[in-house]
Order: structure tokens, then sequence, then C-alpha cells
């Protein structure tokens, strides 16, 4: 039997230590104490509370799961539903899977370190659950895995360690959401996720948050990507928060592995974002892009970015976009780190307002100044995401839309 | 009907435009010639709306409504349309979206049948302008008129950077928009037709190449931040050709 004594003991070392980014929380402001909720079935899944479907709707979760393979619903502490519907994928609580499962100790905390921070340590000492996802060996899904990590009572602290496996030859989408009850202002969610793509697999993870003025969130979150696998990293965080702070890495270990690394933020006046995106090019032929569109609404935003080659022959590109629309700040921080000949990086940072000039042109095609400046955001927030199955790039149009008016 | 009396323009502190009159009739297409910096651009921006250029005297009448302080999107919802030399790329907005808008998000509006005439079916999926060549713009910006359809439209170089192959087809698009072409007239007579034409139309050019395509009622010629000569087109186009703009000095000064 593996023992986590160790990882444990690692732990309880560092439940003091500062993460190296983003504004320190003193965790003991929160109760982090398993909070029950009764196990939905089926029927008692689909007729929850019309407000609370509402917001998972936003974060594209669908209770009725039309068009979804599976869901995993994780409620404050307690899973509320966990199946699969399709062959060849398992969704398994986590808190399950490391007591009767050997093959979880291969994936456990090997990509993330868990004495990385207090946040790390934290999930680790008092882990509440979480979900595997894993696609087996030559699996294809045709409809994506819809997770969500919700929370609901006030003051919490929701600690979750997911793993997500696309084993050789898989092809897997999830999508997951992170959103608070209507009536939850306060709290805090600490996510440690780590995703394995093995030899030739795809994975496209769409990750939607809904949060609330004051709560506090610390994802933590690694990927190894083996040869010839794609991963599809797609983020989307529009509603106010107190502070978010994630630098998630991404590392290309096998020749031909891709990367790439979507996201959209709109920062609202009270909220802090420190949020980026870090990929290390490992082996010849790996790729990789990092594309960020910010908007401050009156918040700040720090839009980090970096990139690594190590060896030659690699490609990568970094974006950075943001539009400051009524003040705040945003702070773009590209970084391009090339260690051999015959890399090849590039980046593109931009802060900026909307041109006046492109206001007036859609004005004088008939639209209103508010029309105009609200089609051009709406451009602005689109990004072609190649391989994208359109469903799920509907989900992101949708949520996108959902938020819109927040944004204006 | 536009009517412009005694307009005076100022940009950026500097006066562009003095004293300009200029009236053009339900079914009348202009040109306006010019040297560059003469202020043609400036008044067609004007009569578009833009606020920096900023009205210090005189009036503009369009459909018997006084616009002189109208915004943008109301000339626009009134009638008037433009074809931009160098408009602006919307990231992230297809061209297809951008011909639904100007069309007021008409549902019964046929993006693809419009596209083909203009021959830019395959920009549709494109953002509006990114990265097109200028034969392109053209185009582009031929197909959002159409979908728009304006009554007044006013077209800044709509031949510039067109390649040989398309002037032809820019060419009568225009007269199509204008209503000066033989397509639209059915079992009417041509006098029918012609009384009934209502769309007007103001062109800059430097070519003269549109008058080959469209039959233009009059010539402007804008020298100097002054209209100062107003005339069958061909003649005004011959006289430049022949003796260029240094003659329209001498004109403006026996005028005055």
């Amino acid at each position: 039997m593996y023992s986590r004594e160790s990882l444990k003991e690692k732990a309880a070392k560092a439940v003091d230590k500062r993460a190296g980014i983003g504004p320190d929380i003193n965790l003991d402001e929160f109760e982090a104490t398993p909070v029950d909720h009764e196990y939905l079935s089926d029927d008692q899944l689909k007729s929850i509370p019309e407000i609370e479907k509402e917001r998972l709707v936003m974060s594209g979760v669908d209770v009725l799961e039309r068009e979804r393979g599976g869901t995993y619903f994780q409620k404050d502490t307690a899973v509320v539903h966990c199946k699969s519907k399709q062959d060849g994928v398992e969704i398994i609580p986590i808190q399950t899977a490391l007591e009767q499962y050997e093959w979880i100790h291969d994936y456990y905390w090997k990509l993330a370190s868990v004495d990385t921070d207090k946040y790390t340590a934290s999930a680790e000492m008092n882990l509440h659950n979480g979900y595997v996802i894993r696609a087996l060996p030559g699996a294809r899904t045709i409809y994506p895995i819809q997770a969500c990590l919700y929370l609901d009572k006030q003051g919490i602290q929701q600690n979750v360690h997911n793993i997500i496996i696309a084993e050789e030859g898989s092809e897997l989408h999830v999508i997951t959401g992170c959103a608070t009850s209507p009536h939850l202002t306060k709290g805090v969610h600490i996510g440690v996720s780590e995703f394995y793509i093995k030899k030739n697999a795809k994975l496209s993870f769409t990750m939607i948050h809904n949060w609330a003025e004051d709560m506090v969130v610390r994802p933590r979150s690694v990927a190894q990507v083996e040869e010839g696998g794609l991963f599809l990293n797609n983020y989307i965080s529009m509603k106010p928060v107190r502070t978010l702070q994630m630098y998630p890495t991404t590392h290309l270990v096998g020749d031909n592995a891709v990367a790439r690394l979507y996201s959209i933020v709109v920062g609202s006046p009270g909220s802090e974002y420190d949020v980026g995106g870090r990929v290390y090019l490992k082996k010849p032929g790996t790729r990789a892009e990092v594309v960020a569109r910010t908007i401050s609404n009156g918040g700040r935003i720090i839009s980090r970015g970096h990139l690594i080659g190590e060896v030659p022959d690699i490609k990568a590109h970094l974006e950075c976009k943001g539009l400051i629309l009524k003040g705040g700040l945003i702070y773009a921080v590209p970084e391009l780190e090339g260690h051999a000949d015959g890399v090849e990086m590039s980046h593109e940072a931009a802060v900026g307002k909307i041109a006046q000039e492109e206001i007036f042109y859609l004005m004088s095609r008939g639209l209103s100044e508010e029309e105009a400046t609200s089609t051009i955001v709406r451009g602005f927030l689109s990004v072609d995401i190649p391989g994208l199955p359109p469903q799920l790039k509907a989900e992101i149009d949708k949520a996108v839309e959902l938020s819109e008016k927040d944004v204006m | 009907m536009l009517m412009i009396e005694d307009l005076q323009v100022e940009l950026a502190g500097k006066i562009i435009l003095r004293h300009i009159d200029l009236e053009i009739k339900p079914g009348e297409t202009h040109v306006l010639f010019g040297p560059n910096g003469s202020g043609k651009t400036s008044l067609l921006m004007t009569i578009m709306g833009y606020p920096q250029y900023r009205i210090v005297g005189g009036k503009i009448i369009f459909k018997g409504v006084d616009i002189t302080n109208s915004p943008i999107n109301e000339r626009a919802k009134l009638g008037i349309g433009m074809s931009y030399q160098r408009p602006p790329t919307i990231h992230g907005l297809k061209t297809r979206q951008m011909v639904q808008l100007c069309s007021g998000n008409k549902e019964e509006l046929s993006v693809e049948d419009l596209a083909r005439r203009v021959n830019f079916v395959d920009f549709l999926e494109r953002d509006v302008n990114a990265g097109f060549s200028g034969g392109e713009i053209k185009r582009s910006e031929l197909l959002q008129l159409m979908a728009q359809n304006a009554d007044l439209m006013l077209f800044d170089e709509p031949e510039s950077g067109v390649d040989l192959e398309n002037i032809a087809l820019v060419g009568n698009t225009i007269a199509r928009l204008l209503q000066k072409d033989g397509d639209g007239i059915g079992a009417k007579t041509r006098l029918q037709y012609r009384r009934e034409r209502t769309k007007m139309g103001l062109i800059i050019t430097h070519t003269g190449h549109i008058l080959d395509y469209v039959i233009v009622d009059k010539g402007q010629l804008l020298y100097d931040g002054v209209l100062s000569c107003s005339t069958n087109p061909r003649e005004i186009f011959k006289c430049i050709t022949e003796v260029g703009y240094e003659e329209c000095v001498r004109c403006t000064l026996e005028n005055r």
C-alpha cells in the first residue's frame, strides 16, 4: 500500500510558504472543515433550483447533460454527482481513486510539487476531493466531459486536486466550470490540476470561472505533453473576484508535442488578476502558442507569458493584448527564453483603448456608439482556436456573451 | 437632396474648407476633382459627420433635415453611406457579420448573393479589412454599401489600387448602386427610369476612370478648400489632363 506520509511531511513544512507572486492570503480567515451535501441522482440533478442552474450554465455546465459525455459535480467539499456516459472514459472522485487504485500514485503530485507554496501544501494537508478523468488508450470522446466545482457555503475554503489523463492515441474534451452560489460572497478555492497528455493524444481543457466579489482563487496547474500530443487550454474569467493568481506550466517532453493556451480575462473594479501561461519546449519539433486577451474595467490585471525553448527546431509565439475600457491597470509581462541555436520565438504585446476610428467606421454603417463599442469588444474577445470542436467554441462564445453586459 | 450652404470647416485648428456651396439633387451623381491636399476627403468626412472636422460656419441639409450637428450614425440612418479609401481593420469581426450589420440585421438579406456580385464570397469569413489589398478593400466597401442601401453615397477614390481586371467590376457596381446602369430598367422607358432615379452620389477621382462606367451629371473641382469650378465632368478632366491644376489658380483668381 502506498503511503502519503512523505507527501504530508513535505506539505507540513510548506504550510506558511508564501507564493512567489500574487498577494499573500491568510488561510486562517477561511473555514476548511468539510461540508456535507447529499448525492444527487440523475433526476435530482435535473431538478436543482433554477437559480443554481443558471449559475452552472454560465460556466458551461448543463444539468440536463445534453451533448455531454459525463459529469463531475462537486459542491463545497462533497461530490454530489459523478458518472461517465461514455465508453473508454473514466471519471472518479480523487479520494476514491487514492483509496482504491494503485496506478493513481504514478500521477498524484508527480507534476506539481506539494511544497510549491502554502496553497499546494494546504491542498494536501486537507484534501477535500477533486476529479480524475481518464481517457483509455485510443478512446475518442464525441462529447465533452463536464466538471463543476461549486462553492455554496459562505467563507469556505475548498481544496481540490484534479488529474486528467489522456492515454496514448486518445482524444478527450473537458469543460470545467467553477462557480459560486448567488448568496456566497466570500471563500477561497485552491485547485491543483495535473494533466498528462500521452503519445499522440489530444486533450482540450476549457475552464470557465464565475466567482464572486470577495473570492480568493489559487489554481496550481502543470501539464506534460508527450510525443505528437496536443494540449489545448482555454480559460475564461469575466466576473469579479477579489484575487486570482495562477501561472499554469506546460512541459512539452516529446517530439512534435504542441500546446496552445488561450485566455480571456475581464478585470472589474476591486478585482486583482495575476494570470499567465508558461511553456517549456524540451524536444525538437515542439510548438507552443500562448494568447491572452484582457480587458480592464477598473480592475488590475497582470498578464504574464513565459516561453522557454531548450532545444533547436522549436517554434513558439506569445500574444498579450489588453484593452483598458474604464480605467484600471493592465500590466503585460511577456518573456522569451531561447537556450539553443535555431529556436524560433516571438511575442506581440499591446495595451490600449478602442480606436475611435473603428467606432466611427461602424457608426457610419448605422450603429450607435454603444453598439459600435460592444461590436469591437466582442471582436477583440473572439479568438480563433484551431482544433477546438465547434460545440466547445459555441460554449466559449456563450460564456462571453452572457458576461458581456457586465463588461460594457 | 443634399444642400451645402457656405460651409466652413476646421481640422486641428486650421481652416481646410472655405465657403463651400454644393447641391446634389435626387438622382444626380457628381465627381469631385482636385489636387492632393485640396480637401476632397475632408469634404466627404464632413458630410458623413466625423467630429474632428469641425463645422465653423454654414450648414448641411439632407432630405430637408439640418444635419450640420448630427452624429455619424444618425446621418447613416437618414441614408448617407460612404466607401472609404483606407478603412480601419476590425479584428474578430467577420466581413459576413459586418455586411449583416450594414443591412440593419435584415433577416432576408443573402450575404452570399451580394458578395457574389463583387466577387467577394471567399472573404466573408475573414476579419473586416484584415490584410485586404487595395482592390479588396474597395470591393468590401462596395459590398457594405450594397447592404446598407444608402440614398447618398460618398466614394473616396473607388478606383485607386484596383487592378485592370476588377476596375470594370467596381465601376459597374457603383453605376448600379447609383441607378446609372441598364439592368434596373425592366419594362420602364429610359426616360421613366431616369425620372424615377433617386440615388445620389459624390465620387472623388484622380484618374477619371470612373467616368467610363458611370454617367456623371456634374464635375466639381476643389482647390485649396474652395469649390472653384462646377461644370461638365469631362471638360474639367480634359482641362486638368492638358494644363494641370495650375489653371485652377487662374480660374480661382478670376472668380474672386
